[in-house]
């Protein structure tokens, strides 16, 4: 099954199974469908609940936690990620912070779907993965969709912990298949234990390196483990975080403690990134660490529209690969 | 100062206010003339926004908005708080940060949450969320409707319009009432609105009317009757009350020309009703200054919020 479909099956589950849930967004109706079409079948199915909306990113988001803080749970659809700036004031100075701003906990069940991320030629303003920005924001959650987790159970945390999170989808994965049965391809496996995924060759307690990325990040990680593991028998765990903020680096720690080498790596541009945080954790949760853990993001810099162009800014599975060696080597 | 200054002084003379109406606006007045005189003192953390000269418009509404209704208040919220809650020593002691505080001294003078009140503190930001409240009663309480307080100056934030279209679209008993008292913090209305209000409402097709009243009772007749539309057939409405700030925007920061300042003393409900009723007046004034005197020896003797 494709992430796309999987994504709009949990969709559909979840608003038959709670009938409070609204879904808000730009062009979101059948038969459209959504931009990705992830939406598909819902506004016919749930007339009242499934609502298109005016381009007015900032109104949606503030309608979706008034329906929240009113009793309703809502997720809204931003039809490309890079319009959440334009939601910034009322995720993060409304929603997140109604949470916690009024002395006692209030509960604010809203998920924020944020299509993200580069390699479609969609230019400056269509391809970026803005959840550094989010990050440490008080009250706010932040997940990414991967082709391990399942999107029913995750929204259904996200919804239930009834704080806003927003969800970042790499737009590269909508079209690729979810990974099932244990079995990524050839060369490796995978397991999940509580929204961690892990991928490794034979043993997951054997290998060089361990590698961290987001969902958007899983291909381009398989291709660089793939190639580490052909080129230079260099042997990788990819670890898979669902959850990114706040984050936990306890599950991952048993493992990075034994690796020669860990690398970060994301979506997001260069500079203040989410894997510095992520490094951090670790680092202190070891009390320190034989050497410093690399960072991969892409480059500081705009993502211009032209492919090649676009291919030098953004991380590419070689991008990766050389920085594990980088990492091996020192 | 655009249209607020062409109104009559007095559009009608004050008919006696029924006592508890006499006694909230009394309660107002004197709750944030002590803010003012705490702040002096050094009592008071932080900043606060009084709406001296503002307090009949949330006792007119009072009667005609109730407690099953959402109101989303703003940074000038005090006489909004109570004319819902009553409850002066609640809001003192959450602007103090003493026990007893509202939202435990966390929110403070901008930030509360009690029952279907809700206040925030940035400009514009409670339209959209109040147009969520009101999809949400349209669906699961008809009749209810999302009251949303906001100034002149609110209508320099996008989040306005997005809601306002949201609303019209949506058919949402949304109300949005906006205290235009002519200045924008430091700022006149004709350095920072092109056209009117009453312009922009009807660009979306949304019903707007103007209030130029001060007495509460006047007020009522004239906007029960669009309220109940509202209600009735679930419909967005405006609702522009032509007011005056007679305070400073926050504390000591009134740089208005003497002239200006004067116009807006000259249109004070407070002044106006001890001319037209002194006795009704003086009574419970007071009896008003002395209560809110008492309310602000009890909390200040209070111990911190959370530490008791």
């Amino acid at each position: 099954m494709r992430v796309a479909e999987n994504l709009n099956q949990a969709l559909h589950t979840l608003l038959a199974e709670n009938e409070r849930l609204h879904l808000l967004g730009e062009d979101i109706l059948d038969p459209y469908g959504g931009a990705f079409r992830v939406t598909k079948g819902l506004s016919t199915r749930f007339p009242q609940r499934v609502l298109t909306t005016p381009l007015s990113e900032g109104a949606i988001a503030g309608a979706g936690a008034g329906l929240a803080l009113a009793g309703d749970a809502a997720i809204v659809e931003i039809m490309f990620g890079d319009f959440v700036a334009l939601a910034f004031d009322q995720i993060v100075n409304f929603a997140a912070k109604s949470v916690s701003m009024y002395g006692r906990t209030v509960p604010i069940p809203l998920v924020v779907r944020c299509p993200s991320g580069g390699g479609r030629g969609y230019g400056p303003t269509h391809s970026q993965n803005l959840q550094k920005h989010f990050v440490g924001v008080p009250g706010l959650d932040l997940y990414e969709m991967s082709p391990f987790h399942d999107n029913l159970p995750l929204l259904r945390t996200m919804l239930g912990a009834a704080r806003p999170a927003l969800f970042f989808e790499d737009k590269v994965l909508y079209t690729t298949s979810m990974f099932e049965g244990g079995v990524v391809d050839d060369l490796f496996s995978y397991d999940v234990t509580d929204g961690l995924a892990r991928v490794f060759a034979d043993d997951p307690g054997t290998f060089d390196a361990v590698l961290v990325v987001p969902g958007g990040l899983v291909h381009r990680a398989l291709a660089a483990a793939r190639s580490l593991l052909l080129e230079q028998e260099v042997t990788c765990l990819i670890l898979v975080p669902a959850r990114l903020h706040p984050f936990d680096p306890a599950p991952l720690l048993p493992s990075i403690a034994r690796a020669r080498a860990v690398c970060v790596a994301e979506e997001g541009t260069a500079g203040g990134t989410w894997g510095a945080g992520v490094a951090h954790q670790v680092h202190t949760a070891l009390g320190g660490a034989r050497r410093p853990i690399t960072l991969v993001s892409a480059a500081d810099a705009i993502i211009p529209t032209a492919r090649h162009l676009e291919d030098r800014v953004l991380v590419q599975s070689r991008t990766i690969h050389d920085a594990v060696l980088g990492a091996l080597r020192d | 100062m655009s249209d607020v200054a062409t109104e009559p002084r007095t559009p009608a003379r004050f008919a006696r206010l029924a006592d508890d109406d006499l006694r909230l606006l009394l309660l107002i007045r004197h709750f944030e003339q002590a803010l003012l005189r705490l702040f002096e003192q050094g009592a008071l953390n932080g900043t606060t926004h009084t709406c001296l000269g503002q307090e009949y418009v949330p006792v007119a509404l009072r009667t005609l908005v109730d407690t099953d209704d959402f109101v989303f208040s703003n940074h000038r919220g005090h006489g909004h708080y109570l004319a819902r809650h009553d409850d002066p020593h609640g809001l003192l002691a959450e602007i103090m940060g003493r026990a007893g505080a509202v939202c435990g001294g966390v929110g403070g003078s901008q930030h509360i949450l009690r029952d279907r009140y809700v206040s925030t503190g940035v400009q514009g930001q409670s339209l959209p969320v109040a147009a969520g409240v009101a999809l949400h009663l349209k669906r699961t309480e008809p009749g209810r409707l999302a009251c949303a307080y906001i100034g002149d100056g609110t209508w320099g934030e996008g989040a306005v319009y997005e809601a306002l279209n949201l609303a019209q679209l949506w058919e949402l008993p949304l109300l949005v009432v906006v205290e235009h008292n002519g200045i924008a913090q430091s700022t006149p209305t004709h350095l920072q609105m092109a056209g009117t209000i009453g312009g922009r409402a009807r660009a979306f097709g949304v019903r707007h009317q103007r209030v130029l009243s001060r007495d509460p009772q006047q007020i009522r007749r004239e906007i029960a009757p669009v309220i109940a539309v509202a209600r009735a057939e679930s419909r967005p409405l405006v609702l522009e009350f032509a007011t005056h700030r007679v305070g400073p925007h926050s504390k000591g920061d009134d740089s208005r020309p003497a002239d200006q300042r004067r116009h807006a003393a000259d249109h004070d409900w407070y002044a106006e009703y001890a001319t037209a009723h002194p006795e009704h007046f003086a009574d419970w004034d007071d009896r008003l200054r002395a209560h809110v005197d008492a309310v602000v020896r009890e909390v200040t003797a209070r111990p911190s919020a959370g530490t008791a």
